[in-house]
């Protein structure tokens, strides 16, 4: 049957669809009798929307695995003044995210990124904003020794803890069957990465009542907010939603006038000087969280491509009401402000100069106020259920 | 040479995209050439099509991809010696069009050079143009090399002068595509006496690079990719030992090698434009077909469209490709095959194959 669902285009064409078309309720089938035992039907429903998670092959999943992923990324003995451990920036409590503009590390200091969650993260095809790593393990080596984030010189004093604590040796037996010097920080990196790969989270309001045809399930102003990211507002072309799941991303690199447009008048030189760092040996993890300019320089950074300058990764839109401040330095507050920037077309406020290396997909969209406000009703709408009743103080934030 | 041994390292350990073009390159032609004195690159931007809806309203799709390349040409180190605007920088020939083009490339730190192209013509014959960027045929010499600017978009006289009632409706028709009310392109009598003049003050073994808007040969009527004197332009430079045409109008990569002669097209910065069928299928008289960007994707307004910088090594031409959301492009001169190669589609084996629908 599922060649009679609606197709949603995921390249922001359509422009026909009936309002009461956008659900696939109509020719959706029922969903799958719960033929799995009843104890894993509240699961199954966590990844409604979803796809399965990609897990590498290296690193298959194991319950020893994740549970000792879990202790060591709520350890914070892993950075320079004990004060800071993965969760720090990835609270459980704030769905994943520190709701600050920027995170805090060691020490007080602050780097230049907003932290993005953690949920839905397995999902990305890059990691980190300018997606300089390309797995969750080999994310989660960088901020221990990042000179703003945990502050160790090397990895070697995590290996000391690891290898002498003896609930982390026998949790390493039994997870990777091994002991004492054959534990490698690769170790712990996989053992992080197969925990963040359960932080997985759909089943929001949005899913229900997009893939299993619940109408109640949005409001009307959520479904007009629905329609807008289908069509003139054209946020689909990279929050992507397709036929039978929504990660709500292309896991691709554009500059949407965040951060750059500020530092546009100086990119020539930024560049140039980025690149002669880098030359000489520069880390790119450490300029681009310590110095604030080189850091708008985005996905370049990385690539070194004229087209990626002031390009950062399209973050997932899943629980996005729960992960306030937005964009990458966290500029922008609200959802709301995050629209409006969009509809200025890439620039905040509203006629500053768009720098000129905008992404093509960036343009005015002439959309209303009460239109404004029906997409962030929509946005509301992703919040996954699992995670909506214990942080939704964050929503007020 | 110790320069040409640093420049190496930075190469490779940025992972070995330099000599395409896709970065800053901190030291870029100096790489890849032996004696590096003689070489010396220029940016080549073309067909930004500026049009103007009402007042000091422009299509912005447009505006964006003039100013996106400007603003990447200002970002090459080592600065190209100058800059090339192949032609079309209006769509339809009008003062705000040509003043709001010359206004965004005013932005560059280059000299440029300007090449006219139909769209800026048809509507006052050139007048205006030349006011703004000088006469519309040239020579100038660089460091060695003779260069020679063709107004190729000229046509019959009887067409520009009898057939039209208002200069509007003359700048219309020759805008349009397989248009039967059209006439081909040529170069015509009185710049072609100019050029031999020219030409003649020129030694043989003096490397000539001709800038036109259309191709100075014969590839597809009904869209004028096509000069109707072609085969006596390239008479004149028949006696030059290297000789490189390159041309706009096309909004697509083609190459070809006719004797002596290399020719190089140019991306344009407005829109892509797919290879009409007839010559996708056609085998022989044609340049070398390649066809990974014929489809722009909707979404990416950049998508297909590009800019280029140009590498004039040993007399040679190089021509780098700047592609948004393609993967970037090199057509170098072969030494041993004697023409133009597209470094990744080359070879039958690797190359795409063409579409037989559009």
């Amino acid at each position: 049957m599922q060649y009679f669902w609606l197709i949603i285009l995921t390249t922001g064409l359509i422009g026909t669809l009936q309002a009461g078309d956008i659900s696939q309720s109509v020719t959706t089938p029922p969903p799958p009798e719960p033929s799995i035992a009843q104890g894993n039907s509240l699961a199954v429903d966590n990844l409604l929307g979803l796809p399965p998670v990609p897990i590498p092959a290296d690193n298959p999943q194991s319950p020893a695995k994740i549970a000792l992923g879990d202790k060591l990324f709520h350890d914070k003995r892993f950075s320079i003044d004990g004060t800071v451990s993965c969760a720090n920036c990835h609270d459980d409590k704030k769905a994943f995210t520190d709701n600050l503009q920027v995170s805090v590390g060691h020490h007080g200091l602050t780097g230049t990124r907003n932290a993005p969650t953690v949920l839905n993260a397995a999902f990305y095809k890059s990691q980190f904003w300018d997606g300089r790593e390309p797995t969750l393990e080999a994310q989660s080596k960088g901020p221990f020794v990042n000179p703003v984030e945990g502050g160790l010189a090397n990895h070697q004093p995590i290996l000391d803890i690891v290898r002498s604590d003896p609930a982390y040796q026998s949790a390493f037996k039994e997870a990777f069957s091994i002991t004492d010097q054959k534990v490698t920080i690769d170790h712990v990196a996989k053992a992080i990465a197969s925990f963040e790969r359960t932080l997985v989270s759909g089943n929001s309001a949005f899913d229900r009542f997009y893939f299993k045809g619940d109408k109640a399930a949005l409001s009307d102003q959520q479904q007009r907010g629905l329609k807008l990211f289908l069509e003139q507002g054209r946020c689909v072309s990279c929050h992507v939603i397709e036929q039978n799941q929504a990660l709500f991303t292309d896991s691709r690199f554009h500059n949407i006038g965040i951060g750059i447009n500020a530092v546009q008048q100086d990119i020539t030189r930024l560049a140039q000087a980025f690149l002669e760092a880098k030359n000489k040996g520069g880390d790119v993890d450490k300029i681009v969280l310590t110095d604030k300019k080189s850091s708008e320089l985005g996905r370049f950074a990385v690539s070194d491509a004229l087209a990626d300058i002031g390009g950062f990764k399209t973050p997932t839109l899943r629980n996005i009401a729960l992960t306030a401040p937005y964009m990458h330095d966290g500029s922008l507050k609200t959802l709301k402000e995050v629209v409006i920037h969009y509809n200025n077309g890439g620039v905040t406020p509203a006629g500053g100069k768009v720098n000129d290396f905008l992404s093509g997909g960036i343009r005015p969209l002439n959309l209303t106020d009460t239109q404004i406000d029906d997409l962030v009703a929509f946005l509301q709408a992703l919040t996954s259920a699992q995670y909506a009743q214990p942080t939704a103080t964050a929503v007020a934030q | 040479m110790t320069t040409i041994n640093n420049s190496r390292r930075n190469f490779i350990k940025t992972g070995g995209v330099l000599a395409l073009g896709t970065t800053l390159p901190i030291s870029l032609v100096e790489l890849a050439f032996a004696d590096a004195t003689e070489n010396f690159t220029f940016a080549y931007i073309s067909d930004a099509h500026i049009q103007q809806i009402k007042g000091t309203h422009f299509v912005r799709n447009w505006d964006k991809g003039l100013i996106r390349a400007v603003a990447e040409t200002n970002l090459l180190t080592p600065k190209p010696d100058f800059v090339i605007f192949g032609g079309d920088l209006a769509q339809l020939g009008s003062k705000p069009e040509l003043d709001h083009g010359a206004e965004m490339l005013s932005a560059l730190s280059h000299k440029v050079y300007h090449v006219m192209g139909e769209h800026d013509y048809y509507l006052d014959l050139g007048e205006y143009w030349e006011k703004l960027f000088g006469p519309q045929f040239y020579s100038f010499d660089h460091k060695g090399v003779h260069f020679v600017v063709l107004n190729s978009i000229r046509t019959y006289d009887d067409w520009t002068y009898k057939r039209w009632p208002t200069a509007e409706q003359r700048m219309l028709e020759m805008a349009g595509l397989d248009n039967p009310n059209g006439s081909p392109f040529m170069v015509g009598d009185e710049q072609r006496k100019w050029l031999k003049a020219d030409l003649d003050k020129v030694a043989k073994s003096t490397p000539i690079v001709v800038f036109s808007h259309s191709p100075l040969q014969k590839i597809y009527k009904g869209w004028n990719f096509w000069t109707e004197d072609a085969e006596q332009i390239q008479a004149l430079l028949k006696p030059f030992s290297k000789v490189s045409v390159i041309y706009g109008h096309v909004h697509q990569i083609q190459y070809n090698q006719i004797g002596n002669i290399s020719f190089n097209s140019v991306m344009a910065t407005a829109w892509p434009w797919p290879y009409p069928s007839t010559y996708a299928q056609a085998e022989q008289y044609l340049p070398k077909l390649t066809v990974p960007m014929n489809r722009a994707d909707p979404f990416f307004e950049r998508d297909a469209t590009g800019w280029q910088f140009i590498n004039v090594a040993n007399g040679h031409v190089d021509l780098n490709f700047t592609l948004y959301n393609n993967s970037e492009r090199a057509v170098r001169f072969n030494a041993k095959t004697k023409r133009p190669e597209d470094s990744a589609y080359q070879a039958d084996t690797s190359r795409i194959p063409p579409q037989s629908h559009y």
